[in-house]
């Protein structure tokens, strides 16, 4: 039960951090489909930093330059997207798509061209870092307290500000509602847009090395991140947009996710005699499933996915 | 010259061009990074592909194999452009394909049918999953982009566990369709001579280049074609004007599907490759069949040789020197062409500027010793 409890936060963190991503880059009126390549890239960046890292440094500063990777990495990959549908208008679903498949092949053939250099026998795409894990997590009793839950907690509540009770929020919302009616104001809708999509890009770097370190102790990036970076998209809609509606709605997902991870801890539920890829299956189908539900009264920003055309009205 | 170069056709084709020479300089210049003692010789690996061997007996089998996969590869973009044409943007084609390629396996393995009820059996379930986002989509308003990558890991995971009953013993992968069901395997007409022997090569081939044609003719040429292409550029003005606009949807993902789906049939039922039953990462034939779908300038038959196109390069990263790189470069490279083909809009854009104003200018010039009204109508044509 314990287990259960620490994995469903652990998804859940994952999910909040990477569903306020989007949240914050469809606010600014870009739709970032490209969150799951963006995943793969910051989970990368933070991987190799833990790697690098000798397991004798301290661990504030094993989590603290780890996450500073990852959040580099991510904001850095997300440029790609931002300059592609900001500055030259382009399909933002083609480019998000492009940025995916271009995440995994990237990280895989960096991870591997590392693995090959250091050592000419090793052809593969995983990264170990079980030493240093270990800065990020504390032991409560049976329970395995993982920084990253806080970290999603603390980013919830600067979102939450940030969009709601801040200039910059609130800018940054116009641009996604109207983006003429902001330019006519003096805002700057392109500046904007950077903004938005680039912290997106922190967030989902952030999200993306969470998701690997709540597994082994190794990744091999070949296996991307299992649709999490859509799974949290779907978060983001079930949540409608709002930052606190999106913590609840990851909770309910990552319970879900969770649930496949340590179904054989419970009697009864091994006793259904379920195959293990209906639990596989089970956060996809819910996502289907509340998707089919919520989708048709959803309130999305009104100019997502249109590129800032100052002529249009 | 200009004239060509005005025509749309044309600028497609050459910014795929562009695209595709600028993929490969970006994969070359990763590769040089990466080792720069080999680099140039990769991306030519890369670029050879079957050439790769000096005896035109391999060649030609080679050539043969990667026509093989370049069959369903082709479905898939089809899929992908006819949905996109009616402005769906089908990345559930991974999906409907592996729904495709599990119906036609275990339809063979399991239930011992023949080739053709097996296609069918294939055509159906792609285009069920076809048919979910769509109603999804119609009726739930329902993003199809998210409800397709559901769909894509509900299929995988689905897929894994319906063919474990048909797998190896000893493997985690299905079992040799050629053995084991060798009524279910696609007949080769005879082209297998023409490809020295190669027992790979089947109808698949020819099959999927009629079905490219004939989606060309659906959508230029019937009324069908052009009430899909009407719902896809308003959907709303489509309603207006008397169609079935949620139907249009629907049925557009449904042929989508069934294209995805038949495409993965005409992979497996080719005992070319097993499944995996233990595979955790959807094939990448689908994403695949996007860039094709792009590059190709989203023209049926621009597919047919975006396709080949694709899968040449992705067979050709098999043949670069391992110690120094991975077969992922072709991944890569192909990625980073879906990725420039986002900016095909903004290079006809460019094109088009630089016509016109070259077009001015001779205009202006020809200001000085012509009467004015025609010159007005020139500049007129100039910037239409």
């Amino acid at each position: 039960m314990l287990l259960l409890i620490q994995y469903t936060l652990i998804f859940a963190s994952v999910l909040i951090l990477v569903a306020l991503g989007g949240c914050i880059s469809e606010h600014s009126g870009v739709i970032n489909l490209g969150l799951e390549g963006i995943m793969v890239m910051g989970a990368m960046g933070g991987a190799l930093m833990l790697r690098g890292l000798p397991s004798t440094t301290s661990p504030f500063v094993i989590v603290l330059l780890t996450l500073c990777a990852a959040i580099l990495v991510g904001v850095v990959y997300s440029l790609l997207l931002a300059v592609a549908c900001i500055s030259f208008k382009a399909d933002q679903t083609i480019v998000g798509t492009a940025v995916n498949m271009l995440g995994v092949a990237a990280a895989t053939v960096i991870v591997k061209a590392l693995n090959t250099a250091a050592n000419p026998d090793d052809v593969s795409s995983a990264v170990q870092y079980a030493g240093t894990k270990k800065a990020f997590l504390l032991k409560i009793g049976g329970f395995e307290f993982n920084w990253f839950m806080l970290i999603a907690l603390i980013a919830l509540a600067c979102v939450y500000v940030l969009l709601y009770k801040t200039r910059f929020g609130l800018r940054l919302m116009a641009c996604g509602e109207h983006p003429q009616a902001a330019a006519s104001v003096g805002v700057n809708v392109f500046k904007m847009r950077y903004a938005g999509v680039l912290i997106s890009g922190a967030l989902g770097g952030l999200g993306g090395i969470c998701y690997i370190l709540a597994g082994t102790s190794e990744w091999r990036f070949e296996n991307g991140v299992a649709g999490f970076g859509f799974l949290a998209l779907a978060v983001m809609i079930f949540g409608q947009w709002k930052p606190q509606r999106i913590a609840l709605a990851a909770l309910l997902f990552g319970f879900f996710r969770a649930l496949s991870n340590v179904y054989f801890g419970f009697d009864w539920l091994v006793n259904a005699n379920i195959p293990g890829a209906v639990y596989n299956m089970m956060p996809y189908i819910i996502s289907l499933l509340v998707l089919a539900f919520t989708s048709k009264r959803s309130r999305a920003p009104k100019a997502e996915g249109i590129p800032y055309d100052k002529g249009m009205r | 010259m200009k004239n060509l170069l005005k025509k749309d056709g044309v600028q497609s084709f050459v910014a795929s061009l562009i695209c595709i020479l600028l993929g490969l300089l970006i994969g070359y210049i990763v590769l040089l990074f990466i080792n720069p003692t080999g680099a140039g010789a990769a991306i030519l690996e890369v670029i050879k592909n079957f050439f790769h061997y000096s005896k035109p007996s391999l060649q030609l089998k080679n050539f043969g194999n990667t026509l093989v996969k370049t069959a369903p590869l082709l479905m898939c973009s089809l899929s992908v452009l006819f949905c996109y044409k009616v402005g769906l943007f089908n990345i559930g084609a991974a999906g409907q394909y592996v729904a495709g390629a599990c119906a036609g396996i275990y339809c063979a393995l399991k239930l011992g049918w023949g080739w053709l009820p097996c296609l069918i059996a294939a055509v159906v379930c792609g285009a069920v999953f076809g048919v979910a986002v769509g109603l999804l989509k119609a009726y739930r308003n329902v993003n199809e982009v998210i409800s397709g990558i559901m769909l894509n890991w509900i299929g995988l995971y689905l897929a894994n566990m319906l063919l474990s009953s048909v797998k190896e013993v000893a493997s985690p992968y299905t079992l040799h369709i050629k053995t084991e069901a060798a009524k279910a395997l696609l007949p080769s007409l005879g082209l297998d001579k023409l490809f020295n022997g190669n027992q790979y090569i089947t109808l698949a081939i020819p099959l999927s280049v009629l079905l490219a044609v004939a989606i060309s003719v659906i959508l230029n040429k019937t009324k069908f074609g052009y009430e899909l292409k009407a719902t896809g550029l308003n959907r709303n003005a489509a309603k207006y004007c008397g169609m079935a606009e949620k139907r249009n949807i629907i049925v557009s993902l449904a042929i989508g599907g069934a294209l995805a789906g038949l495409g993965g049939a005409l992979l497996y039922l080719t005992d070319y490759e097993q499944w995996l039953c233990t595979g955790s990462s959807v094939p990448g034939m689908g994403f695949n069949g996007i860039a094709a779908a792009f590059l190709g300038g989203l023209n049926p038959i621009g597919t047919i040789f975006s396709s080949y196109f694709i899968q040449h390069i992705t067979s050709g990263g098999a043949f670069v020197d391992k110690t120094m790189y991975c077969s992922q470069i072709s991944d890569l490279i192909s990625s980073i062409i879906i990725y420039l083909c986002g900016f095909v809009l903004f290079i006809k854009y460019a094109m088009n500027k630089v016509i016109a104003s070259r077009e001015n200018k001779a205009a202006a010039a020809v200001k000085s010793d012509d009467v004015p009204a025609k010159d007005a109508d020139e500049t007129k044509g100039g910037e239409a």
